[in-house]
């Protein structure tokens, strides 16, 4: 055996999983670091990420939607991915790992969509069998991508359970697993979870901060003073951080969802005011009772609706080499209109949160500054949506 | 000697295996679990595996997340339950009692704590379920320092150094994983699991208990017969308080009268 990687960031993550699927998970840990090792496995991936599905994504200066001239503003353009997230690109590796373990079929949860729809892609192009649990509520926010991996071959299971939402669809998405693990591996679509997950995933993002790193050097001839990303449980902003960690004078800002305030219970800001503990097999910032029992998190944006966040944020936060902002789901709704105003696109929700929070750094910014927000999806999705709270209509499910 | 190993000896004696009911504590409200606990114990239990609720129980099946929810939906919270315990401790001085649950509800008032009121409430031994033995030391050291047997997981697919490692560090009991999956009766155990046990023997793990799809006295039977030392009965239990929510003592009549048909399937 080669190798193994740590599984934990200081004090946070780990493997806290029943004993059961240790096996399974130390069986994706040599896959991975196997596959890392292997030229053919890179290759395959990256021409996948090519010619399938649009990598490298385009950097886009906005024009129209900063009106503080000291302050320029760019978009990493993950929304114009295959799949119309950037969760396409860490499916594609786990789904090519899937197929190097000798397994069939994949399970995956998915709170917007976004990681069941890259999911649903990933496995018919792979011919791989997807079941993909989604939390009911989720079903009904976010229909056209139910719709979307079911056309694309998938079985697309509602979960009742509990709040009904994300964290929901990942308990039953790992009860599954602990039956069908020899021939199913389960495909987790975020940064969090028990090691090697939260690693793997990481890994198979972090093109986005390479490339944001090559493209701003071209453009700008310098490296951005901060870059922005949100964050549900953590996998589009690790994927754009994981380049710049060791380079302090570019600051990393994660955004998390406050809901309706941080004031009230209905939020998913678990590092803002989430206290430790271990939720889904890792220990990292989670909204919870005094009594450890874990709490419903709340946000417009169905995939950043989630209690908890990958450790490796929650040890960037503690040693400070990230800062974790929150942003209302009045504030994203707001940067959703105005760039679709200013700049003809149409962000996903999530995304729509870090682009409030570069719009708020940007009006307040006294010196030059260059921003760069990663555009983790598109909103096409959202549509229907946005267009009920528009009306007035503040029923969310 | 620990009552546990009490409990075994008086089995070997009576040439019996032990059968173990499992329920949530709370379930479907305090005063109800207490008598719950009462019938299981009048039916003949040997020892008790009690579960506190959690709200995300990614072990365990529809019924026993069903107790669960039951139990939270009454505000039951680990001190209650702790509470219990400790009533029912007053009673039956002998009985092994067994917690049950998940890590967070442990780590929520320190490792320590936990398992002070805990071994305070005369719990025995304690089994997290998303605790493997990789991360079990700071929980094995709160228990050592306490008094309580730290309950290690065999599942069907271990590896030699895993068994290696229950051998090494199991107390009280081992619990035999009966097969793969969460709990639940939809699924049935694998008979026999002889295979696992003996090498759970070679290795000088504690005494194996099967659990997970039991729900008949011809199980517990087999399992007796492949090696185990008893059987657990969870979904299988708590499904009873879940058929006779309106009728309080039919509910207990019908738990005592299943503890006691399965009890009477351990004679060796
Ligand atoms: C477009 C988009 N951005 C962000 C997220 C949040 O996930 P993560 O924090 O893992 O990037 C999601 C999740 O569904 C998403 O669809």
């Amino acid at each position: 055996m080669s190798k193994q990687l740590s599984t934990k960031f200081g004090d946070y993550g780990g493997m806290y999983v029943p004993e059961l699927l240790i096996p399974a998970l130390d069986q994706l840990e040599q896959a991975f670091l196997n596959a890392q090792q292997d030229p053919d496995f890179q290759q395959e991936f990256k021409s996948l990420l090519n010619d399938y599905a649009g990598r490298p994504t385009p950097l886009t200066k906005t024009r129209n939607l900063v009106s503080n001239p000291k302050v320029t503003l760019y978009l990493k353009r993950e929304d114009l991915l295959h799949g119309g997230a950037h969760k396409t690109n860490q499916v594609l590796g786990q789904a090519l790992l899937t197929k190097r373990m000798g397994k069939t079929q994949v399970i995956a949860e998915t709170g917007a969509g976004q990681h069941g729809v890259a999911t649903a892609l990933a496995c018919a192009l792979l011919g791989l069998k997807a079941r993909i649990y989604m939390g009911a509520k989720d079903v009904e926010r976010q229909a056209p991508n139910v719709f979307r991996m079911r056309l694309m071959g998938a079985e697309v299971i509602p979960v009742n359970a509990g709040s009904g939402t994300l964290k929901d669809a990942v308990n039953e998405a790992l009860r599954d697993w602990s039956a069908s693990y020899q021939d199913a591996h389960y495909l987790l679509g975020t940064a969090a979870g028990p090691h090697p997950f939260p690693t793997i995933v990481r890994e198979f993002h972090k093109m986005i901060g390479e490339e944001i790193r090559a493209q701003i050097l071209e453009k700008e001839g310098r490296l951005p003073d901060a870059l922005v990303a949100c964050v549900g449980g953590g996998s589009n902003a690790i994927g754009a951080f994981a380049d710049f960690i060791d380079t302090p004078e570019v600051q990393l800002i994660g955004v998390e969802p406050a809901g309706k305030g941080l004031h009230t219970h209905e939020h998913g800001a678990a590092i803002a005011k989430g206290t430790k503990g271990i939720l889904h097999g890792a220990y990292s910032y989670i909204m919870q009772t005094p009594e450890g029992q874990i709490e419903e998190s709340y946000s417009v944006s169905a995939g950043l609706d989630y209690p908890a966040v990958g450790p490796q944020h929650a040890y960037l936060h503690d040693i400070g080499r990230a800062t974790y902002e929150s942003v209302t789901d009045e504030e994203a709704l707001n940067a959703f209109q105005l760039l679709a105003r200013k700049e003809g696109i149409i962000p996903a929700l999530e995304s729509s949160h870090a682009l409030a929070h570069a719009l708020n750094m940007a009006d307040a910014a006294e010196e030059e500054t260059l921003i760069v927000v990663n555009l983790s999806g598109r909103g096409d999705k959202d549509l229907a949506h946005v267009q009920q709270f528009l009306k007035g209509d503040t029923h969310n499910g | 000697m620990d009552r546990y190993a009490q409990m075994f000896q008086r089995l070997e004696s009576e040439k019996q295996g032990a059968f173990v009911p499992f329920v949530t504590l709370g379930d479907p409200d305090v005063e109800t679990s207490l008598a719950v606990v009462e019938a299981l114990v009048a039916g003949g239990a040997d020892a008790l595996e009690l579960g506190i609720p959690f709200s995300d129980p990614i072990a365990d099946g529809p019924t026993i997340q069903k107790s669960a929810i039951r139990a939270l939906e009454k505000g039951v919270t680990p001190r209650d339950c702790l509470a219990i315990i400790h009533r029912i401790r007053e009673h039956h001085k002998d009985i092994p009692i067994g917690l049950l649950l998940y890590s967070n509800l442990v780590l929520a008032p320190g490792i320590d704590e936990f398992y002070r009121l805990a071994a305070e409430a005369g719990v025995d031994s304690i089994l997290i379920a998303d605790v493997p033995i990789r991360e079990a030391e700071p929980f094995m050291a709160a228990a050592k320092t306490h008094g309580i047997q730290q309950i290690l997981i065999a599942p069907p697919n271990a590896s030699q150094a895993t068994l290696q490692q229950i051998g090494e560090l199991s107390s009280g009991y081992t619990y035999l994983l009966g097969r793969a999956g969460v709990t639940g009766t939809e699924t049935a155990a694998d008979m026999p699991a002889s295979d696992l046990i003996s090498k759970l023997h070679d290795v000088g793990a504690a005494k194996p208990i099967l659990g997970f799809g039991i729900s008949k006295p011809e199980q517990v039977k087999a399992a007796i017969e492949a090696g185990a030392a008893g059987a657990i009965a969870g979904s299988a239990t708590v499904k009873i308080i879940e058929q006779h929510l309106d009728d309080k003592a039919m509910m207990l009549t019908r738990l005592s009268e299943f503890v006691a048909g399965m009890k009477s399937a351990t004679n060796k």
